[in-house]
């Protein structure tokens, strides 16, 4: 996953909000009957299977829908169809097949029984779809072994004059060694949103970029949380009167890292640990520097190592990490209902 | 078995966009007090707490753990969660109190469809092989649907526009619904259509929103509210995930629902139809005549909080019931593309 924040514009009033664009390669084991109907797509041909009723299903299932009966009897059917419905898109939406308006069609090819989803490119004119419609496959320019090795279907009598231009191609599908039957396919998803913060939440990130630490006293327990919370997760209720907190604290408790892993911007060994705040009741996750990852301990006392104001802005990142005071470590009993 | 009946009721207000955040605990947290107050219980009254949203909507992992931070969760609580609409989370709390686990039940769907581009988010319901990597959008696909009806004489445009109309007048007496009114059936139908057959009274809005429904045992049922609302009979169905492989105008698996929870007598029927033909479908399958008043809340076509939707249609129906305006109602939910996975209640007056 990938997560891009930005600065977003702001009123005292309103939540913090920033776009969260997240991303990933969904890696699929596909299994029999569709490790053979992608290895076929990807020699441009298409294979249905035959149900328990004798109908050609494609995509082909794996088990009847009616009987539940695994199925296995692959049949060839042809690269052209019939329209059976349609829909149209007047603006497609990102990775959809055809990035010029288009239309979904169900579309039933020719030696099936049932139809296929997929999209059909008029070259842009909804007048040009019509159910009953012959269809035929627009094959991608490099296939893989993926259902997008259909680029998309055309007007088998009249297709556009200008082909739309095909998607870039899926990473290429993954082969068994022994029988050339494809057994994995990868299909990258990429998901917007807009994630926002609580009100809670948004005067705590605020204070940040000021260079404070505010947490917030539940009502209900009187346990003061950093940062507050819309919801306090013993009560229920949203925490309220605001706590001004130092940047000292105590380490709880803590773990050396020594794993390197994707995107790690510290080399190993380092400690991430629980940073209770003089004051607070709940502590938080934040990195322990500025000595030995074999020295830290449990009670020992530390301050906020601040970057430049300069750099600051409404996240925690404002303090690049804690590292020790020196002082006389805080005695168990008076963190131990902390753990 | 022991008798199920719902006590209370509650939703939060349906709105195109909230400033909240996708754990949806500022719409929860009001809503669970309103079902406290109205009912008298309080959170460790409550025997087991069963969820519906989804992580898809939110964009993270795990979103429905912030959201019992709403519960107050401690001491730890006997929870669930579904990945469905929250009809399903009712379903899973109903059974908890048949077997006589628990006396009492808190079920609740929550979900900020404006986070994300919602009709593209639910693309990646469909299977993941053949159809999600397209990414065909919901409303294209239930325009499809529409279109098969359109075009064999089962609904026409101003059927469905009827349908929108009902709703929208219907939705002037729901407070907590996102948009009503009166509009003309024709000036509907002079609209352009948005996706083609659809036009956008046809399709139910984006909506931020969270639903709440306390389930107690029939013994317990009347210590807390006059008229409890028995669940009669619940039962859902799904079918074949394949959508070229099934009738898109028809619903086998609301039929055997409905036949299943016997639909006879019912006064009012709350549908979860987010598209007005779907509704229509529906209706044909449950077998519901004219005398059945349809969706007096306005229905999912003026307020569609992802996740909490067919919830609502259950609590709307058992509402008319905890009222006193109805002894026989039904609440229907659904869940996937086109109709896939329906649920169908009947609730009695106690």
């Amino acid at each position: 996953m990938t997560a891009v924040e930005s600065e977003p514009a702001e009123t005292p009033e309103q939540p913090l909000s920033a776009p969260l664009d997240i991303g990933f390669d969904y890696t699929r084991s596909v299994g029999p009957v569709l490790g053979r109907f992608m290895t076929a797509l990807a020699q441009r041909r298409i294979l249905g299977v035959r149900g328990s009723d004798g109908r050609v299903h494609v995509p082909p299932v794996e088990y009847d829908p009616g009987t539940a009966e695994p199925l296995e009897e692959l049949v060839d059917v042809e690269a052209e169809g019939t329209v059976v419905s349609w829909s149209w898109v007047a603006d497609p939406l990102p990775g959809q097949p055809v990035q010029r308006p288009f239309a979904w069609a169900l579309i039933r090819l020719d030696g099936a029984d049932t139809a296929l989803l997929h999209a059909l490119d008029t070259g842009g004119d909804p007048a040009s779809a019509r159910t009953g419609q012959r269809v035929r496959v627009r094959w991608a320019d490099e296939p893989v072994g993926h259902i997008r090795d259909i680029a998309y279907f055309v007007p088998a009598a009249d297709p556009p004059a200008d082909a739309a231009p095909t998607a870039p191609a899926p990473p290429a599908a993954k082969t068994d060694a022994d029988d050339g039957v494809i057994d994995t396919v990868i299909t990258p998803v990429h998901l917007n949103y807009t994630h926002s913060a609580s009100l809670e939440e948004s005067r705590y990130l605020r204070a940040l970029a000021d260079g404070r630490l505010l947490g917030q006293r539940c009502p209900g327990c009187h346990k003061v949380y950093i940062p507050p919370r819309g919801a306090c997760p013993t009560c229920g209720v949203p925490t309220t009167d605001e706590v001004e907190l130092p940047d000292t604290g105590i380490v709880t408790t803590f773990c050396i890292v020594n794993v390197p892993f994707l995107g790690q911007r510290i080399t190993p060994p380092y400690v991430g640990a629980y940073i209770l705040l003089d004051g607070a009741d709940i502590p938080f996750l934040h990195l322990v520097l500025g000595c030995e990852a074999s020295e830290v301990r449990m009670g020992m006392r530390v301050r906020a190592a601040w970057r430049p104001r300069e750099e600051w802005s409404t996240t925690l990142e404002n303090i690049a990490h804690f590292e020790p005071t020196g002082e006389a470590d805080a005695p168990y009993a008076s963190y131990a209902h902390h753990l | 078995m022991t008798e199920v009946a719902v006590v209370a009721f509650a939703q939060a207000p349906n709105v195109r966009r909230t400033h909240g955040t996708t754990n949806g605990v500022e719409m929860l947290v009001p809503i669970f007090d309103e079902v406290y107050t109205r009912t008298g219980l309080s959170k460790t009254d409550i025997g087991f707490w069963c969820s519906g949203s989804s992580d898809y909507l939110a964009g993270r992992a795990f979103s429905f753990i912030s959201a019992v931070d709403a519960i107050g969760a401690f001491p730890p609580i006997h929870e669930s969660h579904v990945e469905m609409d929250a009809a399903w989370a009712l379903y899973e709390a109903w059974l908890k109190i048949r077997m006589g686990e628990v006396d009492t039940a808190l079920v609740y769907g929550f979900g900020k469809s404006s986070a994300g581009e919602l009709r593209r988010v639910l693309s990646l319901q469909l299977d993941p092989y053949t159809v999600a990597p397209l990414w065909p959008d919901s409303v294209s696909i239930a325009a499809l649907q529409a279109r098969l009806g359109l075009e064999s004489g089962r609904w026409t445009e101003k059927d469905l526009a009827e349908v929108a109309a009902r709703s929208r007048r219907d939705a002037t007496g729901n407070p907590r619904a996102q948009f009503g009114g009166e509009t003309d059936v024709a000036a509907l139908l002079d609209s352009e259509p948005v996706a083609d057959p659809l036009r956008r009274h046809d399709i139910a809005p984006v909506t931020d929103g969270a639903a709440v429904i306390v389930l107690a045992a029939a013994d317990r049922a009347r210590d807390l509210t006059e008229r409890p609302a028995v669940i009669n009979g619940i039962d859902h169905r799904i079918d074949t995930p394949s959508l070229g492989a099934r009738d898109l105008t028809t619903s086998p698996s609301t039929r055997i629902a409905g036949e299943a929870v016997g639909t006879d007598g019912v006064e009012i029927a709350e549908i979860h139809a987010p598209f007005t033909h779907q509704e229509l479908i529906v209706r044909t399958e449950l077998g519901l005549g004219d005398e059945v008043r349809i969706n007096p809340s306005g229905g999912t076509l003026t307020g569609n909080p992802m996740f909490s939707a067919g919830l609502a249609r259950i609590g709307e129906a058992a509402q008319r019931i905890l009222d006193g305006d109805a002894t026989r109602t039904l609440g229907h939910a659904t869940s996937g593309p086109a109709l896939q996975q329906n649920l169908v209640t009947v609730l009695e007056r106690g």
